[in-house]
């Protein structure tokens, strides 16, 4: 149990190393698209969670949503009157924020999914 | 009785229709013989079949092809001697509404034999437009066309209802007012001793409302349930099936025929359970219910098609 336990706590860090890695790579392919001055930003749904669950960025962003769940999520704000189709594993829904404001969404199938994007 | 295996369970249950009746009550079960009397005055008896959480269009670890296992689902339902009057399903017979995925659905019941398959919708099949395209292919026949509806099978009353449209909120399933005074009405006529079988997509108890398994105003329409001798609640929705009784009332979930969740809380989300699909076969199925005897509840078998 001692083993498994230390390699386990060895493998965390190199894990997220590797998670860094990628994320930077996304980032640096998304920017080369981008307009200049607002960086593109991911949000994960995993385990039926938006991450991270409070997002701010500057008027321009482009989000891009990546369901990494099995189950179909959605990414739907109903006063703001935007809203993705089914996800289903891999798929992605972006939106770009050319206003400012506080953007509230959910999951459309689990309404206790709930996030924001606040554009500044 | 104290303890009994599945497979002793369902062979126990193949007697069902002549004479020896097995129940499931506060998820004990429990068996005993139909004396020659209650035989004689039992009700023309019937069984129907529940199939649940189709998914059609799903994919994923614990099941490459929901459509094949639904097709299995029908093989077994067909197999089935005498044939069930009728099939009901309750809900998610799309996943995600993938396009499709309701005619290759309508596509392999048109396999099942029996009289007719009665549908109820669950939020995979109306998130995206409302219930738009599952009531123009469903709602007929149904209240308004809204997708409700009651009928009567051998002197028992089957309710079918809708608490997946106002899916908003803290994520829970609901009926709303205008479903609940519907039923009210549906059941005013009922004498006490009148068989009822309720149907709906999520649970009508509080499951786990953490993962929005519950229905906020099941309350309501339990109120005008509890009257009856004998009401059974069915519901798909969680993927597994879970037991509960409240005096008369008795809730089964059922299991899907594509895929297994996890217990509740049993894992940090539900959706579908990343497992081999050998081992996803044994955890799910479809279910057969016999009407055995008036004021009886119903005989309930959950059977697996792994």
């Amino acid at each position: 149990m001692d083993t498994s336990g230390s390699v386990r706590t060895s493998l965390r860090p190199w894990r997220g190393r590797v998670a860094a890695v990628a994320s930077l790579l996304t980032t640096a392919i998304l920017i080369a698209g981008a307009a200049p001055g607002a960086a593109p930003v991911a949000v994960d749904i995993k385990d039926f969670k938006f991450s991270p669950a409070a997002l701010t960025v500057p008027v321009g962003t482009t989000v891009t949503w990546i369901n990494h769940d099995e189950e179909t999520h959605t990414v739907t704000s109903g006063a703001s009157g935007f809203t993705s189709t089914g996800l289903s594993h891999d798929e992605t829904f972006a939106r770009t924020f050319d206003r400012p404001g506080t953007y509230a969404y959910f999951c459309a199938l689990h309404p206790h999914m709930r996030a924001t994007v606040l554009v500044k | 009785m104290d303890r009994i295996d599945r497979r002793g369970f369902l062979e126990c249950m193949a007697w069902a229709g002549t004479g020896l009746v097995w129940t499931a009550t506060g998820g004990v079960m429990s068996s005993r013989l139909l004396t020659a009397a209650e035989a004689a005055e039992t009700p023309a008896r019937f069984r129907f079949v529940q199939i649940s959480d189709t998914h059609v269009g799903f994919t994923g670890q614990a099941n490459k092809d929901a459509a094949a296992t639904l097709e299995q689902a029908v093989a077994r339902i067909n197999a089935l001697d005498p044939a069930p009057a009728f099939v009901l399903h309750t809900g998610d017979l799309s996943h995600g509404q993938k396009p499709g995925a309701f005619d290759t659905l309508s596509k392999i019941l048109q396999g099942v034999r029996a009289q007719r398959v009665v549908y109820i919708p669950g939020e995979h099949d109306v998130f995206l437009d409302g219930g738009k395209e599952y009531l123009s292919r469903y709602g007929a026949g149904t209240v308004n066309g809204r997708g409700w509806q009651s009928f009567d099978h051998s002197g028992v009353h089957f309710v079918g209802l809708v608490n997946v449209l106002k899916y908003k909120g803290e994520g829970v399933g609901a009926l709303g007012e205008e479903q609940i005074e519907w039923l009210e009405k549906d059941l005013a006529p009922l004498g006490a001793s009148t068989p009822i079988v309720v149907f709906a997509h999520v649970p009508l108890w509080a499951v786990y409302p953490q993962w929005g398994w519950t229905t906020e105003d099941a309350e309501r329409a339990l109120g005008y349930l509890r009257r009856f001798g004998s009401v059974t609640v069915l519901n798909g929705h969680i993927h597994q099936v879970l037991q509960k009784v409240e005096g008369t009332v008795r809730f089964h979930t059922a299991m899907s025929t594509a895929f297994p969740q996890p217990a509740p809380g049993s894992a940090p989300a539900p959706g579908p359970m990343k497992i081999p699909e050998t081992e996803a076969r044994r955890m799910v199925g479809l279910r057969d219910v016999s009407v055995v005897a008036s004021g009886q509840p119903l005989a309930v078998v959950d059977s697996t098609l792994g």
